[in-house]
């Protein structure tokens, strides 16, 4: 019996046959193929150039730049550099995508639930702006967007007015800029501590519910110290805010905050066309609760708008969240169809150009690719904790 | 088309060996000339109705292809945007870029370019909308310029405007189609370009007569083929097809009379219409081809921009030097 067992007992095997081994062997092995690989193509790509006298590596990025851009976040000039140029480019990307995944949740959320709703008009107008705008392609609603409403526009001269301090035309839309004055370091300062109070109210009301089961008015409290205190931190200072209103020039509106129409048309359209997916994912997300959750929460005595709140919303949301990633990346990478109406974002600027003025084609688009990557990781980085904090936690 | 034109490039450098391609045998080998023209600009390189491309720039190419295949009509062209010409040239995509391209030090220093000549001597003027009222361009502080993406035209006016301390709002288009749409939409007060594109586009415009173009001629833009660098042979028979046109204007020999002066008793004619050929890598009747089949310098001018097209722009500096002009070639012996 035991000379059996001891025959059966596999004894160590040799290193080569050894499973894990051999696995870490070809992982190895692989890992080695692709680094030559890699080195191999750069090597090449710097010889090629090399050899047809283009010239390389990342030095003209301190090179003055010597052309203008149309919007930038940052001080820009022509006598600014090449380097600042990815700079303003990247900034530019990065504020369409935000106010456009900003907007595009709002809207799709609305038209989403609008699409659910027993108002038979509400309902059908829903399903139609979700058709229409889905089924078009992006870039000729932003053509459209750009062009036809560019040409519907009055001129500089004959701007569209409200209360002559907001202008709408050709040129964009003016709006007056705040100036704040000495002092208002202490409304902002107010805003802050309202937050911070809100968040410790809250705390304390759940606490307080949980213990006695008595309901305290959160949101109207929240809203009165984020809003209401800084207000009152703001009159008791004496308001030191003015208005930079807009002045029609010779030519153009000089003072205020100007929002080019190449931003307008395009985060319109990018907006609006996500939104129409958004607003399916999020018709999907709700009708994902089954009735019955509905029926046992008004069972137990809650309102509608209680168990909308409190058990529909937050069970659709683990369905809602996941596609809403792939909308957000979508619109993050659709952004760089801002080239076709000139709204200067890294693929237009940089990418276009950068890359004409010097030439530097393999460096400047591995830049703009690593931008693109970078941002679609961080936006899925987010969205996947998002998840793990809104998923269904067993207990 | 600009994905392809990149993936060409990447993959050109990245998995390409160095040695330099022999232009002329490929062209031979293809039997076509591949040729780098704009998405469409009058007199210069555009498709006309019948889908031929037509222009200045253009007959540079199929004087190159008379030259080296005999027939003037064996080109494909490639329309490409100001941003994608350059890069679709490195990668092998076409032959010659002959599309309205400023010959700079950069250009020609750092991109791996060589310029075969000057086949259009131009400048970036302005221009304006005739309501503004605008006389001059000193006059337009604080105005928002068209502009093509890509161009030595956004540096000249950055440049401009800040020697003037003058203040100005750039928009930036793709295309030069894009700049004339953003223009007449009233986006921006005034276009800057060449001035020959600023008469080309502005018989685009639904009232051509409502815009003015400024008398300011703000850079020098001398126009010309550009060709790979490293293929010295190719690059010396772009060269000489330019030249042979302009030689051939020079000594009258036209379209018309090519034939004719075949036979002429003139040495410097006789040398025009063959025998030089092979030091080229050509047949020997390549100049011949040229003129019988594009025509000269003159006839191709007058035919594409000036008297006999609707832009009816003048010879100024692209006349012969012997007539007070520029435009002046190499003998041809």
């Amino acid at each position: 019996m035991s000379t059996q067992q001891k025959g059966l007992t596999p004894g160590k095997p040799p290193i080569w046959n050894d499973p894990h081994y051999r696995a870490l062997f070809f992982q190895v092995l692989l890992i080695i193929g692709l680094g030559v690989f890699l080195v191999y193509i750069v090597n090449n790509t710097l010889a090629n150039m090399e050899a047809r006298g283009i010239s390389t590596g990342f030095a003209f990025l301190n090179e003055r730049s010597g052309f203008d851009i149309l919007q930038s976040l940052v001080p820009f000039s022509a006598d600014s550099t090449y380097g600042k140029t990815f700079i303003v480019g990247l900034l530019n990307t990065l504020l369409i995508t935000a106010l456009g995944i900003i907007l595009a949740t709002i809207l799709g959320f609305i038209i989403g639930v609008a699409r659910l709703s027993k108002n038979w008009l509400i309902a059908k107008l829903a399903t139609i702006f979700i058709e229409t705008f889905r089924n078009i392609p992006l870039l000729i609603q932003i053509f459209f967007w750009y062009f036809v409403v560019l040409r519907a526009m009055p001129s500089a001269r004959d701007s569209l007015s409200i209360a002559d301090s907001f202008f709408l035309n050709v040129r964009g839309m003016y709006i007056p800029s705040p100036v704040t004055g000495d002092g208002f370091i202490f409304t902002t300062i107010a805003f802050v501590i309202g937050i911070i109070a809100a968040f410790i109210m809250r705390r304390w009301a759940r606490n307080r519910q949980f213990a006695t089961g008595e309901q305290f008015p959160v949101f109207w409290t929240a809203l009165g110290l984020i809003f209401g205190l800084p207000l009152l931190v703001f009159v008791l200072t004496g308001s030191p805010l003015t208005w930079d209103l807009p002045v029609l020039e010779r030519f153009n509106f000089a003072g205020g905050t100007r929002i080019i129409p190449e931003l307008l048309a395009l985060l319109i359209a990018l907006s609006i066309y996500t939104a129409a997916f958004i607003a399916e994912i999020v018709r999907s997300g709700i009708l994902a609760v089954s009735h019955g959750q509905t029926e046992a929460a008004l069972s137990v005595g809650l309102t509608p708008n209680q168990n909308l709140r409190l058990v529909v919303i937050p069970q659709a949301m683990r369905v809602i969240i996941p596609p809403m990633t792939s909308q957000y990346l979508n619109l993050a990478k659709n952004s760089s169809l801002a080239t076709a109406i000139g709204y200067p974002d890294i693929v237009s600027v940089f990418m276009g150009t950068t890359l004409n003025q010097t030439g530097q084609a393999v460096e400047i688009i591995a830049m703009t690719m690593a931008v693109y990557l970078t941002l679609s990781l961080t936006i899925s980085v987010f969205m996947n904790w998002y998840n793990a904090k809104m998923a269904l936690v067993e207990r | 088309m600009r994905k392809s034109v990149f993936l060409g490039l990447a993959a050109a450098v990245m998995f390409g060996t160095s040695a330099s391609a022999d232009t002329l045998e490929t062209v031979i080998k293809n039997d076509h000339v591949k040729c780098g023209v704009s998405t469409g600009l009058a007199g210069f390189s555009a498709a006309d109705e019948k889908g031929d491309w037509q222009g200045i720039d253009v007959d540079v190419c199929r004087a190159v292809a008379a030259a080296t295949l005999g027939d003037a009509s064996k080109v494909k062209y490639t329309p490409l945007t100001a941003k994608e010409r350059f890069t679709a040239l490195q990668s092998g995509e076409i032959d010659i870029l002959s599309r309205n391209t400023t010959w700079t030090l950069t250009r020609d220093a750092s991109l791996g370019l060589n310029f075969a000549g000057v086949n259009y001597y131009d400048g970036q003027g302005f221009m304006v909308s005739d309501k503004l009222g605008v006389k001059s361009a000193l006059e337009l502080d604080g105005a928002a310029v068209c502009i093509q993406a890509g161009t030595t035209t956004e540096l000249n006016l950055a440049d401009y405007f800040k020697a003037n301390n003058m203040e100005y709002k750039a928009v930036t288009y793709d295309t030069s189609d894009q700049t004339i749409k953003g223009f007449e939409a009233g986006r921006c007060d005034m276009l800057t370009s060449d001035q020959s594109q600023l008469y080309s586009l502005r018989i685009k415009l639904a009232k051509p007569d409502e815009a003015v173009v400024l008398p300011e001629v703000i850079s020098k833009e001398p126009l010309g083929p550009v060709v790979r660098q490293g293929d010295d042979k190719w690059f010396n028979i772009v060269k000489w097809s330019l030249f042979a046109m302009v030689n051939a204007e020079e000594m009258g020999v036209t379209k018309a009379n090519a034939k004719e002066m075949k036979d002429s008793k003139d040495p410097a004619i006789q040398r025009l219409m063959g025998g030089q050929g092979e030091k080229l890598g050509l047949s020997d009747d390549w100049s011949y081809n040229i003129v019988s089949q594009v025509g000269n310098y003159g006839e191709s001018f007058e035919a594409n921009v000036g008297s006999g097209s609707p832009l009816k722009i003048g010879r100024g500096l692209n006349a012969l030097w012997s007539k007070g002009g520029l435009q002046y070639a190499p003998p041809i012996r």
